[in-house]
């Protein structure tokens, strides 16, 4: 079976799990509307410096409420040994983290669509100006630390303190992407369209994305079987 | 060809050797029972036999071929201690994943007839978390199983069975031995092991203390061996 | 044999340093900002020293994959450690310098910004060890994780720069050039920078040998 069939397989198999339990789902939502409200309480709304940080407290949020996502990842395999199942099948370790990292992102992307609308309600901010540029933006950006924390999972399923861990090993990589995902989405949602100077960051975000696949890929049996 | 030649496997935690230069053989058709203290490698060789971790010094061989290679992966079964399915889906939706991941041509009708091997037909659509245990186990096996594997790698397979799954799984171990396939079984509970063994090894402290055919004595006494072979 | 080398190297860092720090109290003060000026002759040293321990982490971690070799292993945390020492000193020497000459503890420039960062990933490479207690699953993920730490070090250095370029803020040595005559300070502050880390780097490998003698002693008295 091809490699991105078998892919596909455990992105079904993991979705298919998810969402009978829902129980990183839910509690992402949970998070990230608490987070959205606590901002709301901190920051006045119709200040114009919390209009420029809209970008930055968006994707804080999102890297938050995304950690409880990723976190389960691997995760939900280690009841009843389910990885040892999925080590020994003729699934090559690539095929097993993409499709796992798909998975991933797919959940990530649902709680970011929806705390968008809420967080625009909350603040006062327009998301709607410039939407298929801030949708470019969320998936570069969120496709860059579900992989990241995706292949973390992997790395810290099985070691002690494993959720306080994964946080602070994958926040300080991804401060480039984070970075630029938040420049970028504060000029868009303020209406600045993407110009010269900001494109870079774009560039940024597709370079990270590009050379950590390739890494993650690379290294996922070498975390898997050692 | 051996179906399963370990050869000079050592493993290492830092520089603790908790295997020491394993040599062991199991032609195909036979039946290894793997045998010794707690603490003194079962798990561990078996798991590196199965390609879940590599050895440190040596090499393990499925029919002239490693572990980690993809059809060899195909051609093995495995039970360790957990289960390995999914408590959120159903019988039936465990099988088909493992079926899909072992390319088998129709993964829906061989976890049919997996399922009616073990009992679980009736149960096919409900959900993991919601079996009993003798239930889980079955289904544990049945996963084993589905793919028609050519060499099967149990960890202590019979420990926690209830009387119904112990009858399935030595029905089953008969069978698979009758189709010439392959099987080693690290094991505790000597009496339902040494019944289907046609070879024994014995570990402790990571050598390989003993390893010939399973002889008459040793089933009607199983401490024998460890009485003979092993230390204290 | 081997220690009488390190003796020696040290003595000779330290020989080093001490005939700078003279010669440098020497110099006249820079022209804008004072005395203070003369901390870079210390603090850049010590950031491309540990700049360099990070580059021969990335290479130790990729060879101990390779080669399954604890030597490298015992290195690449060694180094990292030296690494993690000396970009504290670089952020406590900008800090000193921030303080004196902006009034202020921190600003975001872009060199102590990337520096704080790295220095987080490295801690994180460090936190990552403690965790896991198993010696070669140990190495094995602290090696994996430290090819993705590593890798991110020059992005990181760049996007920093960039965010900065796009939010100008104090820059640490804005104008004035670095007079020729003072460069032999600074090489010679390099080598000794360099030297020191060495040192301690080959301290902390032999200290991580010993350990892990002491863990196989530990096990095996346990198996009894």
């Amino acid at each position: 079976m091809g490699f991105f069939r078998q892919a596909l397989v455990i992105a079904v198999k993991d979705l298919r799990a998810e969402l009978r339990t829902k129980e990183a789902i839910n509690s992402s939502f949970a998070f990230a509307l608490v987070i959205l409200l606590l901002f709301s309480f901190a920051f006045d709304s119709f200040e114009e410096t919390t209009q420029q940080m809209a970008g930055g407290l968006l994707w804080i949020v999102f890297a938050f409420a995304g950690t409880l996502i990723l976190n389960r990842s691997f995760a939900r395999e280690l009841p009843n040994d389910c990885l040892d199942a999925l080590i020994a099948a003729p699934i090559s370790g690539a095929a097993l983290f993409l499709g796992k990292a798909v998975a991933n992102f797919i959940l990530v992307m649902a709680v970011e669509l929806i705390s968008l609308p809420v967080f625009g309600i909350f603040s006062n901010v327009h998301w709607t100006r410039q939407f298929p540029e801030l949708l470019l933006v969320l998936v570069l950006g969120s496709w860059g630390m579900t992989v990241i924390g995706t292949i973390f999972s992997a790395l810290t399923v099985n070691i002690r303190l494993r959720e306080v861990m994964l946080p602070m090993l994958t926040y300080p990589i991804l401060i480039p992407p984070l970075m630029g995902a938040m420049q970028l989405t504060s000029g868009l949602v303020a209406g600045t369209p993407i110009a010269p100077d900001t494109v870079v960051w774009l560039k940024v975000l597709v370079g990270f994305d590009v050379v950590y696949t390739a890494v993650s890929l690379f290294l996922v049996e070498t975390v898997l079987v050692g | 060809m051996s179906a399963v030649e370990v050869d000079g496997v050592w493993k290492f935690y830092g520089d603790y050797p908790a295997l020491k230069n394993i040599r062991l053989e199991a032609a195909p058709g036979s039946c290894l029972a793997l045998i010794g203290r707690n603490g003194a490698g079962k798990t561990t060789l078996l798991r590196i036999i199965a390609g879940f971790n590599r050895p440190g010094k040596g090499q393990v061989r499925i029919f002239g071929k490693e572990p980690r290679e993809t059809e060899t992966r195909s051609s093995i079964g495995f039970i360790g201690h957990g289960i390995s399915v999914y408590d959120e889906l159903s019988a039936l939706e465990n099988l088909k994943l493992f079926g899909a991941l072992y390319n088998l041509p129709d993964p829906h009708r061989s976890a049919m007839e997996w399922l009616e091997r073990t009992g679980l037909a009736r149960v096919a659509t409900g959900l993991v978390r919601e079996f009993s245990r003798g239930m889980r186990q079955r289904l544990a096996v049945a996963r084993a199983f589905l793919h028609e594997p050519r060499v099967l790698l149990l960890d202590e397979p019979f420990t926690a069975l209830d009387d119904k799954a112990i009858a399935v799984l030595q029905r089953l171990l008969r069978e698979a031995l009758e189709q010439g396939k392959t099987i080693v079984m690290s094991t505790h509970q000597l009496r339902e092991a040494l019944e289907l063994a046609s070879h024994v090894a014995m570990l402790n402290r990571g050598q390989v203390a003993f390893h010939g055919p399973c002889t008459p004595e040793m089933v009607s006494d199983p401490g024998y061996v460890y009485a003979r072979y092993g230390e204290g | 044999m081997r220690n009488k080398i390190l003796y020696a190297l040290g003595a000779i860092a330290l020989l080093i340093l001490i005939r700078d720090i003279l010669g440098i109290a020497q110099l006249p003060d820079e022209k804008y900002q004072g005395a203070i000026f003369k901390i870079i002759f210390f603090h850049v040293p010590v950031a491309i020293t540990a700049l360099t321990a990070s580059a021969v982490a990335l290479v130790a971690s990729v060879l101990f994959l390779v080669t399954k070799n604890f030597f490298f292993d015992a290195l690449a945390v060694a180094v990292t450690e030296v690494g993690l020492a000396f970009l504290a000193a670089n952020l406590i020497t900008g800090s000193i310098w921030g303080r004196v000459i902006w009034g202020v503890w921190w600003a975001w420039d872009a060199r102590l910004t990337s520096a704080l960062v790295c220095w987080l990933l490295y801690a994180g490479y460090l936190m990552l060890r403690h965790a896991i207690e198993e010696p070669t699953q140990r190495a094995t993920f602290a090696a994996v994780f430290s090819i993705f730490a590593f890798i991110d070090v020059p992005i990181v250095i760049f996007s920093i720069k960039w965010w900065r370029t796009q939010h100008p803020q104090p820059v640490f040595w804005g104008g004035g050039s670095f007079p020729k005559d003072w460069m032999p300070f600074f090489l010679w502050n390099m080598l000794a920078m360099i030297l020191i880390g060495t040192i301690f780097t080959i301290t902390r490998l032999r200290q991580e040998e010993s350990q892990r003698e002491l863990d196989y002693l530990r096990r095996l008295a346990h198996s009894m």
